[in-house]
């Protein structure tokens, strides 16, 4: 393709997170109307992308990408099809009414530049991740939306029901990001593939790959935390502690489909088998039949809509689990309709919520006079919601029940748990659309009335797309619904369905649910008394376990740390010294090393003798009853050192060892006029003893360590550089000095540098005085 | 004079590591001076030693003549003396410092840090 | 230890230590010596004019805070490393020059400058050590 169009979609990724990063500066000076000028990079991303329908409905793909670390062969690639293209343009195009619906929402907040940025950083992350090609990629987008998603949780980060959500999402779906990488390295060593693009090529190898388990498990442990599959669905109803915005993008639209995307991407190489097909309906079908039963048990509007959000979770998986073109072309019919009037009902549920003062569905009601926009919107909203013509969520029902209708006993299961599941559904919609707005009037918190066009413009234009898409559903299908359903499939499909009549075992079975759907929802009170007390009966869920499980890390970790970290000293130093011990004695015993024990060294008396002073100073320092003894015996065995390095050929240590131990004798002296040297070391006798068998083992340790390095060949090809380049090259004889000065200067320069650090250490501990809380508070000047 | 010597740098850190065991800082400080000998004799060590022969190039050679000490673990050491110095130096001031305000230069009464019998953290989120 | 005798003789001393610590260094790049152990000399000498007649006409014979010295040191040092910079070669590699100044042949290098910086870093730093501690004691 073109590059300067390639530029553009390059662009077009960056863009959010510019737009993230001007949004605090452009909030501070236009207040709430920043929304107007953020909402300009969602749309023109929308706009991009809605360039492309034209040529991915032609059946091609739009890729491109710039090389990232072409040491490891990744690149920052994308790669465009039905599939990704339909949720970029969810992401965009529903990310622009967000951006405008959260300036309505959240007018006058202290931190409402922060909050854009932060949904922009999300939008940002999202979009990459639906146009990942590489693996690396992805994994790193799928990361970011779970890090933006804790951020806009804890949004409210005073209150501690806000913080626990946040953490819980983070750690859930954090923990299912690093199983997707776990995954995607497995898929990588199946397949050599490091690309999504790649992969979907190579679906043969995967599926008959040893490892295909492996990898299924993994890849699904990311798709079912992030999607909130039964078990892992607690986190998602938690989630609504953020702003209803956040919410209604992420917790409905966006983010949560991204397990549902995964899934959905990786059907061409992994659906079709076995596994695959019995996983997938088991967990989405009882994920279906869960949230919807705990949705009904809520009387919170944002509630509700989080779990009939799981449920429709579980219905995705279990559709893409099926895998049957129907069953696909039902996916992503639900997929498109759900996103549409779910974000509508979670606004709808900010705006009354925002107006009235409460979001209790038991103390809302006879709203539609004060409200007529949001109410027009809602209905809309809930009838595409509960599968009624003419609207998108009609099609998606219809799509799903041909796919099932009772083929055979396993489909024929998954039908009533269809019908079941899609019942429910419709109760929660008219719950939440009519019940606050019917009936007589009852007094809210607040006087409610119609809000500021930033509030209802966003979800009126969902739910009208809703309605609009059903009746123009050949373009709809044209360009959306086909094109993703060849990409799910992996083949070419062509959606058909259209809001015209037509009778058949599908309508049967609408028909059946919206009778199904009346009744309950005229027994709506009984059905959540009844839930309520079968929860009660069972006593303990995830959510539970999941506090349960942190307190308990909690508490072993802070088990662990008093074990490990007493505080005491001489632990910390007698454990280190220990293992400076193993590690001198094991190797060299272990591997038969030790050093070859050599006979007496003959040395000249002088030798001798400035050996033995050293050994008597040094003796001297351990039994030193005073400090001048102290202060004495250390200087004698820095005397013989230097000493030593004399005999040793070596002038220039000689004299610096001497400088530098007639300055610590005075220092030391200078310092320890001011310090208590205890007449003797009280140590029991017992600690004494394991204090010298400690110390005997690693000075042993060191000893033969010695003798075995100057036993070995010794390699003096660097010190006869030195020797022979150092009046040559560098014009010096001292070959000490030129190594320091020349030859290494700037190791020499580092530690000139730490030398004056030290010093101006020293200056500032003895200059800085900690202020005496209650005697002498004042400190002088 | 290799197997002298490394009997000598074993004594060094045997002494070393004791005095560090101890629980009284000034103590602690002598045993890291100490050590800091026996580190720098263990580089001097293990570059070879040579008898009385320094690594200077007499006037009127370009390269040393006869075999000469090994010059590179003596630049090493040189920095490492001084290093260890300011080092040593800094303990010292630290201890000091530490006696005027805690009273004490007992490392187990120094519990500011590490308080004895900490309660669990707070179990909220 | 501030006995008459010291005090008189320190000054002298301290000024003869310098004096040979200066030496020393310049002629560490032949003979045993160099900035290491002419600073450590020159800080002793500070060290024991400040024993004999106290801190404060030790930081006035200094005239510069030593950690300023030091600051100095470390500047220098790093200057003379940036000089290669102008002749197109790594940081830090020699330069040598030899002009006659009065008849005698001078060997001058950035190498030079470089030593004469880790002499005052050296100098400075360890005085200061020294300095702040007799300091402490006399209060």
């Amino acid at each position: 393709m073109a590059s300067g169009s390639q530029s553009l979609t390059f662009f077009a990724l960056v863009l959010p997170f510019l737009a993230a990063l001007a949004a605090p500066f452009l909030t501070r000076v236009l207040k709430h109307n920043a929304a107007w000028v953020l909402a300009i990079a969602p749309a023109f991303i929308f706009l991009h992308f809605a360039g492309l329908l034209d040529t991915i409905a032609g059946g091609a793909t739009v890729s491109g990408g710039y090389s990232w670390i072409p040491s490891l062969d990744i690149r920052f690639s994308w790669f465009l099809d039905g599939l990704s293209l339909t949720f970029a343009l969810l992401i965009s195009g529903i990310g622009t009414l967000i951006v405008l619906y959260s300036g309505g929402y959240l007018k006058g907040h202290p931190q409402l530049g922060r909050f854009f940025s932060f949904i922009l950083l999300f939008m940002g992350a999202m979009q990459g991740l639906v146009v990942s090609d590489s693996f690396l990629t992805l994994f790193v987008f799928w990361e970011l939306t779970s890090i933006t998603s804790f951020l806009l949780i804890g949004f409210d980060h005073k209150r501690e029901a806000s913080r626990r959500a946040a953490i819980q999402a983070l750690v859930v779906t954090g923990l299912g990001g690093l199983s997707l990488l776990a995954g995607l390295l497995v898929i990588w060593i199946a397949t050599g593939e490091t690309e999504l693009s790649g992969l979907l090529a190579a679906g043969d190898t995967m599926r008959h790959s040893a490892l295909y388990l492996v990898a299924l498990v993994l890849v699904l442990g990311g798709a079912f935390t992030k999607s909130a599959q039964f078990p892992f669905h607690f986190w998602l109803p938690n989630a609504m502690e953020a702003p209803t915005p956040v919410s209604a993008y992420l917790h409905s639209a966006t983010m949560v489909k991204a397990g549902v995307y995964l899934v959905m991407r990786l059907n061409p190489a992994f659906g079709g088998t076995d596994a695959w097909e019995t996983v997938l309906p088991v967990f989405g079908g009882t994920t279906l039949i869960v949230g919807t039963l705990l949705a009904i048990r809520q009387t919170d509007l944002k509630l509700m809509l989080a779990y009939t959000t799981v449920a429709s979770l579980g219905i995705l998986v279990m559709l893409t689990g099926l895998g049957s073109d129907k069953a696909v072309e039902g996916a992503v019919l639900y997929l498109v309709a759900h996103s549409l009037f779910k974000g509508t009902l979670f606004m709808v549920a900010g705006v009354i919520d925002h107006e009235s003062g409460t979001r209790d569905v038991t103390k809302l009601g006879g709203l539609r006079r004060a409200m007529p926009v949001t109410f027009a919107a809602a209905l809309l909203a809930a009838l595409s919601m509960g599968g009624l013509p003419p609207f998108f969520g009609f099609l998606a029902k219809e799509e799903i029940y041909a796919a099932l209708q009772f083929q055979d006993g396993w489909h024929g299961l998954f039908t009533l748990v269809a019908i079941l599941g899609n019942a429910l559904m419709l109760v929660i919609g008219f719950a939440v659309a009519l019940k606050p707005f019917l009936g007589p009037r009852v007094a809210t918190p607040k006087d409610a009335h119609e809000g500021s066009v930033l509030l209802w413009l966003g979800p009126l234009a969902l739910a009208t797309l809703g309605l609009v898409s059903a009746l123009l559903s050949g373009t709809a299908h044209h360009f959306v619904s086909s094109p993703m359903a060849s990409a799910v499939a992996g083949s070419d499909i062509a959606v058909h369905i259209s809001v015209v009549p037509h009778v058949s075992l599908p309508l049967v079975l609408s028909v059946l649910t919206v009778v199904l759907g009346i009744v309950v929802y005229w027994r709506l009170d009984q059905a959540r008394a009844a839930i309520a007390g079968l929860l009660a009966a069972i006593g303990w869920g995830p959510d539970r376990g999941f506090d349960q499980t942190i307190r308990g890390l909690l508490r072993v970790s802070f088990g662990v740390t008093r074990i490990i970290q007493s505080g005491r000293m001489e632990v910390y130093m007698t454990v280190t010294f220990i293992a400076i011990a193993l590690a001198l004695w094991a190797p060299m015993t272990v591997f038969g090393e030790l050093p070859d024990l050599p006979d007496m060294p003959n040395l000249p008396f002088y030798e001798w003798t400035v050996l033995a002073i050293a050994a008597i100073g040094l003796g001297a320092v351990v039994y030193a009853q005073d400090r001048l003894t102290a202060i004495v015996s250390l200087g004698i065995q820095g005397f013989a050192v230097a000493l030593l390095f004399m005999l040793l050929g070596a002038p220039d240590l000689s004299f610096t060892q001497f400088m530098v131990e007639t300055l610590s004798v005075v220092i030391l002296a200078l310092a320890m006029t001011r310090l208590r040297l205890h007449p003797s070391d009280h140590r029991p006798t017992n600690e004494k003893l394991l204090d010298i068998a400690v110390a005997a083992a690693c000075g042993a340790g060191f000893g033969l360590l010695i003798l075995k390095v100057t036993q070995m060949p010794f390699d003096d090809s660097l010190s006869e550089f030195f020797k022979t380049y150092s009046y040559v090259i560098a014009h010096g004889r001292n070959v000490v000095n030129v190594i320091l000065v020349d030859f290494r200067g700037l190791d020499t320069l580092g530690e000139i540098a730490v030398v004056m650090i030290a010093g101006l250490a020293i200056l500032a501990l003895i200059r800085v005085r900690v202020p005496k809380p209650a005697a002498d508070g004042k400190e002088g000047g | 004079m290799e197997t002298a010597l490394s009997g000598l740098v074993g004594l060094f850190y045997a002494v070393a590591v004791y005095l560090m065991l101890s629980k009284h800082t000034i103590r602690m400080i002598l045993g890291i001076v100490i050590l800091g000998n026996a580190v720098n004799m263990t580089i001097f060590a293990a570059g070879r030693v040579l008898r009385e022969v320094p690594p200077i190039i007499p006037a009127g050679f370009d390269t040393p003549p006869e075999s000469v000490a090994n010059p590179l673990p003596q630049a090493l050491v040189l920095t490492a003396i001084v290093i260890s110095f300011s080092f040593f130096a800094f303990l010292l001031v630290l201890a000091y410092r530490a006696y005027q305000e805690l009273g004490t230069d007992d490392t187990d009464e120094m519990r500011v840090a590490e308080p004895d019998g900490e309660g669990p953290p707070p179990m909220g989120y | 230890m501030r006995t008459v005798i010291f005090r008189t003789s320190a000054p002298y001393l301290t000024s003869l230590m310098v004096l040979f610590s200066v030496f020393v260094l310049l002629r560490g790049h032949n003979e045993p010596g160099g900035g290491f152990i002419g600073g450590l000399i020159a800080a002793s000498a500070f060290a024991i004019y400040g024993i004999a007649c106290g801190v404060s006409p030790v930081r006035r014979a200094l005239y510069f805070h030593p950690m300023a010295l030091s600051g100095f040191g470390l500047f220098l040092a790093a200057l003379s490393g940036f000089a290669s910079l102008f002749f197109g070669v790594p940081f830090l590699t020699g330069l040598w020059t030899s002009p006659e100044i009065l008849g005698v042949t001078v060997d001058l290098s950035t190498v030079l400058f470089f030593d004469i910086g880790v002499y005052f870093v050296v100098v400075g730093s360890v005085t200061s050590i020294a300095l702040a501690l007799e300091e402490r004691e006399r209060v």
